[in-house]
């Protein structure tokens, strides 16, 4: 039997906007993944903790608060710190298009933003997962 | 010309029967063949909350309204034509801009600019940390400065904030819950050392925790104690500031969650009716406070189901509120601010926002706002820049100037759809009115995830909806345009972090610590007591305690919420 891909969506940070996180679990549920729904105002050593906890192979942040390029980047430096380096990290909510150069290099997978089809995130993450 | 009797519906028997001779006609002998030469678009057509639209409205859909009991006049029982006798024949709504980001001073600049371009009410937006009752230099405020809102972490920012504009001229109203309490006392107190005595102010904050539960999740305390705050608020308000909302019962954050009009709708009257009951319950009289209460709806792209939605959300307040024993007028007006749906902004072509909010605001308008906020075309990306804010302040200009809709009342009242569609919401919202009760009531339904579950649902139907194409959005999956965005954003200056952290450490040294400890443990023991806790409070902000100081206190007297986690 294929294993199921293991998804954590987190929500770092006080931002409260949930309404893009929990569809984005549910349509990756949907698509057969196990979904782990972090709930709201994680700080990074949380998600990363609860990332080792539950194997995840992927971590999805979502944030549209603004402060993305300080919170999305702690999380990337925990990871590192734990060698977690198979973690595929992706992002999403309101991000101007000029931080995501940044957030790519610093080890962002991919960034999604407003009117990102569920498909397309879905699509990513298959075909980026390592079976 | 005789006026109908009271007891009688709009049309006679006769009438109808004749009516519904005449559509039996058209079906048969105009629709169905029109239909057969020309297919309808779609198989079903439905308002955005998913209730069934025919394809015509005549007066047999309005047939059992009775004109004087349920329509009436405006300024007149059941208000759904208007709270006014006059509306915007005599004053337009207020336009009112919500703003704020970096520090102080920045805002104070930006609320400047926008008085100064016509705005005619302030609206603060404060940071997460703020939001939470945390100091800039709190840990969990890591990353957040300034970015969704302005940070006020004492009196001395709310001094800064409000530097030159003149409080007795201008209302405010600001976006607070779960520190509410604190942060009207920073307002209250500062213009007390402007001169204003505190029954001169005008304002507004949100203060309403029970949709924080629900959907915006800017909560701190459990249920229980962040009610006693709220209702702490009522009974100040109406003995001290008068002039002062004390709570704005919203449903914009639960629709922005994702739920849907009639949702919207259910979901915010519940949470009024909660409150009044539970300050009912602290023994406050109802036509004490009532006045004082007010609320905020958000307008969305259907245009009809959002005007149908204003109107009968007034005649549903008035008749709760009468049932439970209002006696003045003014207690059964149903106040309300309405801000155009930020969640329907598209980052794609963010130009052609402007017309998303025209349409969105006219809404609003025609569903007889008292005050209006208008998105800016770059929301989806960013704070608005000055331009982007400009253009949807002038947007509301334009609707009170030069459309003519601000010549007549509640244009659209007597619209065979419209008046159908507003029964039709009302009879969807009793329903969510039962289930609620079934549940136990609001708190227990919010611990259960009620309202939580509906609203995850109707969001992710609508998401499937505009992944499967069933739900265009221009620019997002039709007509798109494969083209860098232009339009300049709006970056917070990065070195006001260290200002007001700065300010803030300054401060902490020079006022007077021993006032400051005297009123922190004065007011530990008030809260475990059951006192108003107002006076203490602003004691506290008097003697420039933190917000975070202070809420600490009350987090340790309280405690803290924690959420069901459900998606």
């Amino acid at each position: 039997m294929e294993k199921k891909i293991r998804v954590l969506v987190a929500k770092p940070g006080l931002d409260g906007h949930d309404r893009g996180a929990k569809v984005v679990a549910r349509a990756l549920r949907d698509a057969g993944m196990e979904v782990i729904y972090s709930g709201l105002h994680q700080t990074a050593e949380q998600i990363v903790r609860t990332a080792i906890q539950e194997d995840v192979d992927v971590i999805g942040l979502s944030l549209l608060s603004g402060a993305h390029m300080t919170l999305f980047l702690d999380v990337i430096k925990l990871l590192k710190k734990h060698k977690m380096n198979n973690v595929i990290v992706v992002g999403g909510g309101i991000i101007p298009e000029e931080d995501v150069p940044r957030l790519k290099k610093e080890g962002v997978a991919e960034i999604f933003g407003p009117g990102t089809p569920t498909d397309e995130i879905v699509d990513f993450i298959k075909k980026n997962v390592k079976q | 010309m005789g006026g109908v009797k009271p007891g009688m519906t709009m049309f006679d028997g006769k009438m109808l029967d004749n009516i519904k001779k005449q559509k039996s006609y058209w079906e048969e002998n105009c629709y169905s063949e029109a239909v057969k030469k020309k297919p309808e678009r779609k198989d079903s057509f439905e308002t955005l909350s998913g209730i069934s639209v025919k394809p015509v409205y005549t007066p047999l859909d309005v047939g059992d309204i009775n004109y004087e009991q349920d329509i009436s006049f405006p300024g007149m029982y059941p208000f759904l034509r208007g709270i006014h006798a006059t509306m915007y024949r005599s004053r337009v709504w207020t336009m009112r801009q919500f703003a704020g980001f970096g520090t102080a001073e920045e805002t104070n600049k930006r609320y400047k600019y926008l008085l100064e371009h016509g705005e005619t009410g302030l609206s603060v937006a404060f940071d997460y940390p703020t939001l939470y009752g945390y100091d800039t230099d709190h840990p969990m405020a890591r990353g957040e400065f300034g970015k969704c809102g302005v940070a006020v972490s004492s009196l001395k920012d709310m001094e800064i904030l409000f530097d030159g504009i003149p409080l007795d001229k201008i209302t405010t109203s600001m976006t607070i819950n779960g520190p509410a309490a604190i942060i009207w006392a920073m307002y209250i107190a500062n213009a007390e050392k402007q001169g204003i005595p505190k029954d001169r102010i005008g304002g507004t904050i949100q203060n309403d925790i029970l949709k924080e539960y629900i959907a915006q999740k800017s909560f701190i305390f459990p249920p229980e104690p962040s009610l006693r705050l709220i209702i702490d608020t009522f009974e100040y308000g109406f003995k001290h500031v008068p002039r002062w909302n004390t709570i704005s019962i919203s449903g914009y954050h639960i629709r922005e969650a994702g739920s849907t009009a009639v949702q919207e709708l259910a979901f915010t009257l519940a949470d009024g009716l909660e409150y009044v009951k539970a300050a009912m319950q602290r023994g406050l009289k109802i036509d004490d406070f009532a006045y004082r209460l007010s609320f905020f709806f958000n307008a969305h792209n259907d245009f009809f189901e959002e005007i149908a939605k204003y109107r009968a959300a007034r005649r549903i307040w008035a008749r709760e509120m009468k049932k439970l024993g209002a006696k003045k007028n003014r207690s059964l007006w149903m106040r309300f601010h309405t801000q155009t749906a930020g969640c329907t902004l598209t980052a794609q072509q963010p130009e052609i926002n402007i017309v998303r909010v025209a349409i969105q605001a006219l809404a609003a308008v025609l569903g007889g706002t008292q005050s209006l906020h208008t998105n800016s075309m770059d929301e989806a990306l960013a704070l608005p820049s000055e331009k982007a804010v400009r253009i949807a302040l002038r947007t509301q200009q334009i609707i009170a100037e030069e459309t003519g809709v601000t010549n007549t009342i509640d244009p659209l009242g007597g619209s065979y759809y419209v008046e159908w569609l507003t029964e039709k919401m009302e009879e969807e919202t009793y329903k969510y009115f039962d289930q609620i009760e079934k549940l136990g009531g609001v708190i227990p339904a919010i611990e259960k995830g009620f309202f939580q579950r509906e609203i995850a649902k109707s969001a992710y139907r609508y998401q499937k909806e505009v992944d499967e194409q069933k739900r265009i959005i221009v620019g997002v999956n039709k007509y798109q345009l494969d083209e860098p965005i232009t339009i300049p954003i709006l970056k917070v200056d990065e070195k006001g972090e260290q200002h007001q952290i700065n300010r803030l450490k300054k401060l902490r040294i020079e006022r007077n610590q021993t006032k400051v400890k005297k009123a922190l443990d004065r007011l530990r023991k008030a809260a475990m007591g059951d006192k108003n806790l107002m006076p203490y409070i602003l004691e506290c902000v008097h003697a420039y305690a933190t917000l975070g100081e202070t809420c600490d206190v009350l987090r340790d007297v309280f405690g803290e919420y924690k959420e069901p986690i459900l998606y």
